[in-house]
C-alpha cells in the first residue's frame, strides 16, 4: 500500500501502511526499559534530603484509643515528624465516594487517621518520618498506644444482627439497603413446576499488584507534586487539593510506571492525604512505600459477599425467574468504589440469559475488617458464580444438559439490543448493546474439544474427570469522556497526550497503532504520554476496561483532526514537516457503556482421595468487538483467567472470630504460582463491534477473570457428580473440598440416606 | 544511631562502595547505594521473587541477604544481564511473547531463569515452571514467560 507524505516523514512512511496498525500483534514499545531494569517505579522516584514515611496501623479490630505517647519516637535520632489525629487538623475530614454513591453509604466514610476509635486492624493511627525507612520503622516500634479493645464484628451475619455495631453513632451496621426488579418477579415464580434455592458465598481476596502501593509527595511552597498517580489522578488530584483547601492547579499528581492495578490500586486512601501532609509539614519531599504486611491489610480487599439466589425453570430448562438477597461485607468503612461490587453483583446476576422477570434485595454492611473496593471485574466474578452454579444444580435435579439448557436461555443476536432496567439505583434504564452469545458458547465448546472431553466423574488413572461451562456478559467503558491531545513536532514526530492511565496493560503501544493507522506513520513516530494531570485538561482515568473503548477512541478521533490539518498543509503546497509544532485538542464524549461478552470451559480432573484437582484444559472465549492487538489482548484475557482461577482455589483474605487477619503475608496468602498456573487457551472474537464508539471496541481487561469460578465449580461438581455436592463457597480449596467429600462420604454412610 | 560500616561489593562487574546500615539488605544495597533500582521489592519476605539477583551465577532473594553477608560474591542484577543498549536473547524472547505487562516481577523473573538455561540449557516445560516457581507474576498467567524461556533455550539449541 502507499501511505501519502502527509507529515514529511519520508521513509518512516513506508514502513506503516494505512489501517494495518490496528489489529497487528505488535510488540510493546514500553518493553525494553522493563526489560533492562530502566523502569521507574514509584519507589524508584528520589530526592536528595526527602524523608521516609511509615505508618503506625491498629492492632485491634475494634478498640478506643485511650492515649498516644511518641516521646520516645519522637526523641529517636533521625525522626523528623511523627504525628497522629491530635496534630492533624483534617483529621476527622473524611474521604468522599467515587464511585456508586449508593443511599446510606456516606454515612461509614473513613478518615484520613483515626482520632479515638479503630475500627479494623491496619487502620493508620500515627504517621513517622524519619531518615530512612529503617528509621521510621524504629520509630513506630516506640509509639505507645494504650487501646481499650471492645468487641468486633467478624461475619456478614453478625454484622446484620446489629449485636454490635462498627459506628455507634449511626446505629446501624447496614450501610444500604434497597431493590431492584426488573419484570414481575413473584408472578414469575408463582405456579412454577421448579424452584432452588441455594445460599452461596464469595470469600475474601484481593488484586494484590507485584509492586504495593506508594508515592512519593513534595511540597515547595506553593505546588504539591505527588509521584506515584495511577487510575485516576484527575480525580484525586481535586480531592487532595479539596483537603488542603487549594485550588486544583497547585496540584500535580505524576505517574510513574505502576506494578499493576487490578482495580485496588491508585483510589484515595487515607495515606494519598498523610503523605503529602507530612510534606507541607516538613517542606522536603516525603516517600511512602507500603510494605507487603501492610498492603494485605490496608490496601483494599474485595469480593466478600452472600446471595441467597432462588430460580424458577420450567421442566424443559425454560428459566421462567430469578430471584434473591445480595449480603455484601464492605469492611470497616465505605470507601470511594465501596459499592461498586455490590450494586454491579446485583446487575449482573440474570447474565446473558433471558430473564425478563428478575428481582433482588440488595444489602451492604459494615464489619470490623479491611474496607473493599474493586477488583477487577467486580460484582462480576461473585454474581457469574452464583447463577452459573445454579444453572448446573439445577440441571442436575432436572436431568438437563447444562449446555442445553444454556442454549436455550441466552439471549440470540436479533434481541439485541436487550433492555436490562434499572438494576444499580445511581444508574438509568440499560441495554446490551449487541453480541451474538450463541456464537460464543460454540466456539467455546468446540476450542475445548468439548465432545471429545471425558466428563461426568469419568475416572481414568484414579482421577475423576469434570467439564463445566459458564456465560458470561459484562460491560466497559465507563466514565463520561476521555481527552487527547495531539502535537505533531518540527522533526517529523508526534506526542499523544491521554487521560487514561496505565498499569501495565500496554496503552503506549496500542495508542501508537490507533493513531499511527489515522496518520499513516510508524509506532516509532509516536511517544504516548498518560495518567499525569500535567497532560490534558481533564483525564478521566482507567477502570472499567475504558482506556481503549474511551481513551482509545479520543485519540482515533484526535488523530483524525491532525490528519486533516497536515492534509491541509500538503494541499497548499508545503513538503516535510510542519515548520512549527501542530497541536489538537478533543474530548471523545461516549454514549454509555457497552457489552463485552464470551464463555468459559475448564476440564479438570479431581483425585477423589486427596481433593486435588487439576486443571487440565482452560478455555477463556471473549468477544471483545474488536482486538488492536492480539498479543496484548491475548495477555489480558490469558492473565485474567489465571488471576481468576487461582483466586478460586488459592487466594484467601482470612481472618479469625475476633477480626484478626491471619493471612497478611505471601506465606499465608497464596496466590498462583507458574506450577499452579494451567494453560489457559484465550479466544478472542470480534463478531459483534460496539457501535457506541469509533474504535468498535469492547474492553478486554476484565472479561478473562469474570467466568472462572463458574466454569471451575461447575467442572468440579462434574467430576464429583456422583456426590452431588453444592459446592455454593468459595474458595475450592484442598481444604475446603477434602471436608466437602468426607462429610458427602459420612452421610452415605447412614443408612436410610440416598446421597 | 544504629552500626554503620563501610560495604565493598562487585556488582555487574564494578566495585561498588557505601557507608550503610550494617543491617543494610543487600537490596536497599542495591538500590539505594548503588543506584540499581531494576531489582524490586514485592514483599521483603523471600516469597515473591521480584528481587531476585544472581550471586556468582547462582539466582538469590536480595531481601534476604544483607550487603554484608555478600563478601567477596559477585553479583548480577539485571542491568548487567546486556550491555547498556543491549538485550539478550532472553530479555528478547521475553518482549516477542509478550511475557511481561507491568513489568514489575520481570527483572527477577529474567534473573532466575537466565540462571536456570546457563545451569539446565535444554530444561522441559515442567522444569521451566519448576524454576519459576518462586517468582510471583500477577498480570500474565505464566504462560508467555514459560514459553519465552523455552523459546529461548530451543534457539540456543538450534544454534550451537
Amino acid at each position: 500500500m502507499n501511505a501519502p507524505d502527509r507529515a514529511g516523514l519520508g521513509n518512516a512512511f513506508e514502513a506503516a501502511a494505512t489501517g494495518t496498525l490496528s489489529g497487528a500483534p505488535i510488540e510493546r514499545v514500553e518493553d525494553e526499559r522493563f526489560l533492562t531494569g530502566a523502569g521507574r517505579f514509584t519507589d524508584d522516584v528520589r530526592f536528595e534530603g526527602m524523608g521516609h514515611a511509615a505508618i503506625l496501623r491498629s492492632t485491634h479490630a475494634h478498640a478506643r484509643i485511650r492515649r498516644i505517647d511518641c516521646t520516645a519516637a519522637r526523641a529517636l535520632p533521625g525522626v523528623m515528624l511523627v504525628a497522629t489525629a491530635a496534630d492533624i487538623a483534617q483529621a476527622n475530614k473524611p474521604i468522599p465516594i467515587r464511585l456508586a454513591p449508593l443511599p446510606g453509604l456516606d454515612r461509614f466514610l473513613q478518615p484520613t487517621i483515626a482520632a479515638d476509635e479503630v475500627r479494623y486492624v491496619g487502620e493508620p493511627v500515627a504517621i513517622v518520618v524519619a531518615s530512612s525507612r529503617y528509621v521510621a520503622e524504629d520509630a513506630l516500634d516506640l509509639i505507645e498506644v494504650d487501646y481499650d479493645e471492645g468487641p468486633a464484628v467478624a461475619s456478614i451475619t453478625q454484622s446484620a444482627s446489629n449485636a454490635t455495631l462498627v459506628h455507634a453513632a449511626v446505629g446501624t451496621n447496614v450501610a444500604t439497603q434497597y431493590p431492584v426488579e426488573r419484570g414481575d418477579v413473584d408472578r414469575a415464580f408463582a405456579g412454577a413446576p421448579y424452584t432452588r434455592r441455594e445460599r452461596f458465598r464469595c470469600h475474601r481476596h484481593t488484586g494484590a499488584p507485584m509492586e504495593t502501593r506508594g508515592l512519593v509527595a513534595e511540597w515547595n511552597g506553593s505546588l504539591m507534586r505527588v509521584w506515584g498517580a495511577t487510575k485516576v489522578p484527575f480525580f484525586n488530584r481535586g480531592l487532595l487539593a479539596s483537603f488542603f483547601d487549594l485550588p486544583e492547579t497547585a496540584v500535580d499528581m505524576i505517574e510513574t510506571d505502576i506494578g499493576g492495578g487490578f482495580g485496588i490500586r491508585g483510589e484515595f486512601y487515607p495515606e494519598d492525604f498523610l503523605v503529602p501532609w507530612a510534606s507541607m509539614q516538613l517542606g522536603r519531599p516525603v516517600k511512602w512505600i507500603e510494605d507487603r504486611r501492610e498492603h494485605l491489610m490496608a490496601a483494599n480487599h474485595a469480593r466478600e459477599t452472600e446471595c441467597e439466589l432462588e430460580i424458577a425453570m420450567n421442566l424443559d430448562g425454560t428459566i421462567r425467574g430469578l430471584r434473591g438477597r445480595v449480603m455484601a461485607d464492605l469492611g470497616a468503612y465505605v470507601r470511594t468504589g465501596g459499592g461498586v461490587a455490590v450494586s454491579r453483583l446485583a446487575q449482573y446476576l440474570p447474565g446473558p440469559y433471558r430473564i425478563s422477570d428478575f428481582g433482588c434485595e440488595v444489602m451492604a454492611l459494615v464489619t470490623n475488617k479491611t474496607p473493599v473496593g474493586t477488583m477487577r471485574g467486580p460484582g462480576r466474578y461473585e454474581a457469574n458464580y452464583f447463577r452459573e452454579r445454579l444453572l448446573d444444580l439445577a440441571c442436575g435435579d432436572l436431568g438437563l444438559d447444562p449446555v442445553a439448557v444454556r442454549e436455550m436461555n441466552l439471549i440470540a443476536r436479533h434481541e439485541m439490543p436487550w433492555p436490562i432496567g434499572r438494576l444499580v439505583p445511581t444508574e438509568g434504564e440499560g441495554a446490551y448493546d449487541v453480541g451474538d452469545f450463541h456464537s460464543g458458547l460454540h466456539k467455546a465448546l468446540s476450542a475445548i474439544g468439548y465432545d471429545r472431553l471425558p466428563r461426568d466423574g469419568a475416572l481414568i488413572d484414579g482421577w475423576l474427570h469434570g467439564v463445566g461451562v459458564a456465560c458470561f456478559v459484562e460491560s466497559s467503558g465507563g466514565g463520561k469522556s476521555e481527552n487527547a491531545r495531539i502535537v505533531a513536532r518540527t522533526d517529523g514526530s508526534f506526542d499523544i497526550y491521554s487521560g487514561v492511565s496505565t498499569m501495565g496493560q500496554g496503552h503506549e503501544t496500542v495508542f501508537a497503532q490507533i493513531a499511527g493507522d489515522e496518520l499513516g506513520a510508524p509506532i516509532s513516530a509516536f511517544r504516548v504520554h498518560h495518567g499525569s494531570t500535567a497532560h490534558v485538561d481533564y483525564g478521566w482515568g482507567t477502570f472499567h476496561s475504558r482506556a481503549i473503548v474511551v481513551g482509545g477512541s479520543a485519540v482515533k478521533l484526535a488523530a483524525a483532526q491532525m490528519r486533516e490539518q497536515l492534509d491541509a498543509l500538503a494541499a497548499a503546497g508545503h513538503r516535510g514537516p510542519p515548520a512549527e509544532d501542530i497541536e489538537v485538542k478533543l474530548r471523545y464524549d461516549t454514549k454509555g457503556p457497552t457489552y463485552s461478552y464470551g464463555t468459559h470451559v475448564a476440564h479438570v480432573a479431581v483425585d477423589p482421595e486427596t481433593a486435588r484437582v487439576k486443571v487440565l484444559a482452560y478455555v477463556a472465549l471473549e468477544d471483545v468487538g474488536r482486538v488492536m492487538n492480539p498479543l496484548l489482548a491475548h495477555g489480558q484475557a490469558v492473565g485474567g483467567a489465571v488471576q481468576g482461577i487461582g483466586a478460586t482455589f488459592l487466594d484467601e483474605l482470612r481472618y479469625d472470630e475476633n477480626a484478626q487477619l491471619l493471612s497478611g503475608s505471601y506465606a499465608d496468602y497464596l496466590m498462583a504460582t507458574s506450577t499452579e498456573a494451567p494453560a489457559v487457551q484465550a479466544v478472542l472474537l470480534e463478531e459483534s463491534p460496539s457501535p457506541s464508539n469509533p474504535l468498535g471496541a469492547k474492553g478486554a481487561g476484565e472479561g478473562g477473570i469474570v467466568a472462572t469460578a463458574g466454569a471451575l465449580a461447575n467442572a468440579v461438581g462434574n467430576a464429583l457428580a456422583a456426590w452431588r455436592l453444592p459446592l455454593t463457597s468459595l474458595p475450592l480449596s484442598l481444604d475446603n473440598l477434602a471436608r466437602a467429600l468426607r462429610e458427602a462420604r459420612s452421610a452415605a454412610a447412614v443408612p436410610g440416606q440416598d446421597h | 544511631m544504629n552500626p554503620s560500616r563501610e560495604i565493598t561489593l562487585r556488582v555487574n562487574g564494578n566495585t561498588v562502595r557505601a557507608v550503610c546500615e550494617t543491617r543494610t539488605t543487600l537490596l536497599d544495597f542495591l538500590r539505594d547505594h548503588a543506584g540499581l533500582t531494576g531489582t524490586h521489592a514485592g514483599c521483603e519476605h523471600g516469597v515473591c521473587g521480584a528481587c531476585t539477583v544472581q550471586l556468582d551465577g547462582a539466582s538469590v532473594r536480595a531481601c534476604l541477604l544483607f550487603a554484608a553477608q555478600v563478601g567477596e560474591g559477585q553479583i548480577t542484577t539485571v542491568e548487567g544481564l546486556a550491555p547498556p543498549g543491549a538485550m539478550t536473547d532472553l530479555q528478547q524472547a521475553f518482549r516477542r511473547h509478550h511475557a511481561l505487562q507491568c513489568g514489575f516481577c520481570t527483572p527477577g523473573m529474567l534473573m532466575t531463569a537466565d540462571a536456570l538455561l546457563r545451569e539446565t540449557p535444554h530444561p522441559d516445560e515442567a522444569a521451566v515452571r519448576a524454576a519459576l516457581s518462586g517468582n510471583l507474576c500477577r498480570c500474565t498467567g505464566y504462560q508467555p514467560i514459560i514459553e519465552a524461556v523455552l523459546d529461548c533455550a530451543e534457539a540456543r539449541g538450534a544454534r550451537s
